[in-house]
């Protein structure tokens, strides 16, 4: 066969390596990339395999929470919290109803706290599963990834049971939660941590000794506790680098302090650190809700035929609707787990007794002038909650660290400022010093074991 | 440690600095004159007494509306507040707003060795919006500033790379500036190159 004339054939080098010509390379990661979870760009400078220098850029989920909530009353706040961080919107809702709590200096019963924390710690077990979940598969575990979301599910019927949606809860309101727990929920909830703990066995067993995982999650992104701290990182993954900090520990807020837990503390700071504490959280979260079940004080008899004849609320809004106040007043309203709200057993327990901040029961609302009338106060525009003039901010435990509210409040029905701080904004400020230096594949456990949402990153 | 101690520690260090000082809702606050801010941070994070480790949050409001917001309705209902409950601390009243100054730019400061939490106020007029820049003192102040100068359009003196991080290069304006109508549209252009 003939040669081609055009093809050149490349000389072989002679010298030292050292003196080819080598040039940086730059490499765009994002903003919509497998290995991305979410909308972000990274602007990588490489050098051969090498991270030289990277910058990230952030915003592209930004919708404006803060001005939003400017301009709707403070209780219209509370959708828009669920959408911050969507794996674990309970915890959210919690922050932000206890910091217009504290803003207006009303206090819920003990039982409300319970429900909380009980439901806030379901969604950090929920929050944890996704974040290991996704980093497992990132490195190949695909079978892990799947087990974790299967026990998400199970946590997310009990949530589904509780609030009536998965995902946008929206579930506490300020002065209280929408309803309480259904009958028997430490029944469901047994059953789902029985298979949580299973998966998360077997999770344990597919990775922790796994020589593909543990190379590759050792010693990479490593941060050390003073470094964590100067970049303002909490949570989980201040935890694995030595730092103790925890909001439910530290500066314990609802019913935390009588509840027993530990909270584990990780030596190295690299990514198989994080792994480890957020596996060993879990089991936390879980210890906390089976206690939390057990001490919590005993709710209301959800139906007495002695004090009211049960009808339904869906019907009982009918009827008040046609005009029958006769049928509806005597009557006890009998609540579902869905957006039906509270019925008058239920509501010393979990609503504080404050008719300025929290709804009538629903057979107040529908039976007589004065649930009416305190209901008409509390929905319509212009009127609402009117916390006095002041800020305050309130920390709590979300589940990549400290998730704060600060609330500036000039006396009218819609909040005149509301900040969040976003626990893996401060995460993602330090991706730079976790990546720079360090090989581009470990970009992926490192990234994923940051757990970033964008929904409370870019707000 | 109490919120009185914190607020002592700053006013007695730094008599001149300090505008005013309160703890409402038990939040330990101190209003500082700008000038002062870099050195009383460094303070906090220096002191043994106080050893704030921890920026946990950078943020502003601007306060140019503040109490000015219409009755948005015909029956607007009079606005009465609610008491507090006795596990909430009430000993100290709001002073409102800092005045004659637009801006104030608050950070809040957690100590892990000492359990205790400050928040520093520093008023800026609308003239200079400027401070200093934290950075020097705390790395993760770099996107926390680069927050507050994208959403209020506050400047900070000594910061290494200033640029908007949640809006894009082209965004006119400051959307949290209350002069900032919600509804105003912006034609969405791709980055500079």
């Amino acid at each position: 066969m003939e040669t081609n004339p055009k093809v050149e054939t490349i000389p072989t080098s002679q010298g030292d390596p050292a003196d080819l010509e080598t040039r940086d390379m730059m490499l765009n990661i994002g903003p919509a990339h497998p290995a991305m979870h979410g909308i972000i760009r990274i602007v990588a400078k490489l050098d051969g395999e090498k991270i030289e220098e990277i910058d990230v850029e952030v915003g592209y989920l930004h919708r404006g929470f803060e001005k939003m909530s400017e301009m709707v009353d403070y209780n219209g706040v509370i959708p828009y919290t669920d959408r911050l961080n969507y794996v674990s919107p309970l915890i959210n809702n919690m922050g932000y109803c206890m910091a217009v709590e504290k803003l207006l200096g009303i206090s819920v019963p003990e039982r409300c706290h319970y429900v909380r924390v009980i439901m806030s710690e379901i969604s950090r077990v929920s929050d944890h599963l996704t974040c290991v979940g996704a980093t497992a598969m990132e490195l190949g575990a695909f079978t892990v990834f799947l087990y974790m979301i299967k026990a998400r599910e199970y946590l997310w019927d009990l949530v589904e049971k509780v609030t009536g949606a998965r995902l946008t809860v929206a579930y506490c309101r300020v002065g209280g939660v929408k309803a309480d727990l259904p009958e028997d929920f430490a029944e469901p909830c047994r059953k789902a941590f029985e298979e949580t703990r299973k998966v998360i066995d077997e999770a344990n067993g597919l990775l922790t000794r796994n020589r593909i995982f543990t190379d590759r999650m050792n010693g990479t992104g490593v941060i050390s506790e003073e470094d964590a701290i100067s970049y303002g990182i909490t949570g989980p993954f201040l935890r694995a680098s030595g730092g103790t900090f925890d909001v439910r520990k530290d500066c314990p807020y609802a019913v935390y302090e009588q509840l027993p837990f530990d909270v584990p503390v990780g030596t190295r700071g690299d990514n198989m650190d994080r792994y480890l504490v957020r596996m060993e959280e879990m089991e936390q979260s879980m210890r906390i809700v089976e206690t939390a079940l057990r001490d919590m004080p005993a709710g209301p008899v959800l139906v007495n035929p002695e004090t009211g004849r049960p009808i339904p609320a869906a019907e009982m809004v009918d009827l008040a609707k046609m005009g029958d106040i006769a049928a509806v007043s005597g009557g006890c309203a009998v609540t579902g787990p869905t957006l039906e709200g509270s019925g008058r057993a239920q509501h010393p327990s979990i609503a504080t007794d404050e008719k300025r901040v929290f709804f009538p029961p629903k057979e107040d609302t529908y039976g007589n002038i004065e649930g009416l009338m305190q209901q008409f106060k509390l929905v319509m525009h212009g009127h609402g909650v009117r916390p006095p003039k002041g800020e305050v901010y309130l920390p709590v435990e979300g589940a990549n660290g400290e998730l704060g509210f600060y609330v500036v409040s000039d006396g009218a029905g819609n909040a005149y400022r509301v900040r969040v701080r976003p626990p893996c904004f401060a995460i993602m400020s330090a991706l730079p010093k976790l990546l720079e230096g360090g090989m581009m594949a470990d970009m992926i456990p490192t990234f994923g074991s940051v757990n970033m949402i964008g929904g409370e990153l870019d707000r | 440690m109490s919120d009185s101690f914190l607020i002592k520690a700053v006013t007695d260090q730094f008599p001149d600095a300090a505008l005013a000082s309160h703890a409402y809702r038990g939040d330990a606050t101190v209003v500082l004159r700008r000038e002062f801010l870099l050195e009383v941070a460094r303070f906090l994070k220096e002191d043994p007494t106080t050893q704030m480790n921890f920026l946990m949050d950078l943020t502003a409001v601007d306060y140019s509306t503040f109490g000015k917001s219409p009755a948005r309705a015909f029956f607007s209902s009079s606005g009465v507040s609610v008491r507090p409950t006795p596990e909430i601390p009430d000993q100290d009243p709001w002073p409102g707003p800092p005045d004659d100054a637009r801006f104030a730019v608050l950070y809040h400061f957690y100590s892990t060795t000492h359990k205790h939490r400050l928040r520093l106020v520093v008023p800026v007029e609308e003239a200079t919006p400027e401070v200093d820049s934290l950075t020097s003192l705390w790395p993760g102040a770099n996107w926390l500033e680069r927050e507050a100068w994208d959403m209020f359009g506050v400047g900070f003196r000594g910061h290494p790379d200033l640029r908007r991080i949640l809006m894009y290069e082209e965004f006119d304006g400051h959307p949290l500036r209350k002069d900032y109508p919600v509804n105003k549209r912006q034609p969405l252009i791709g980055p500079k190159n």
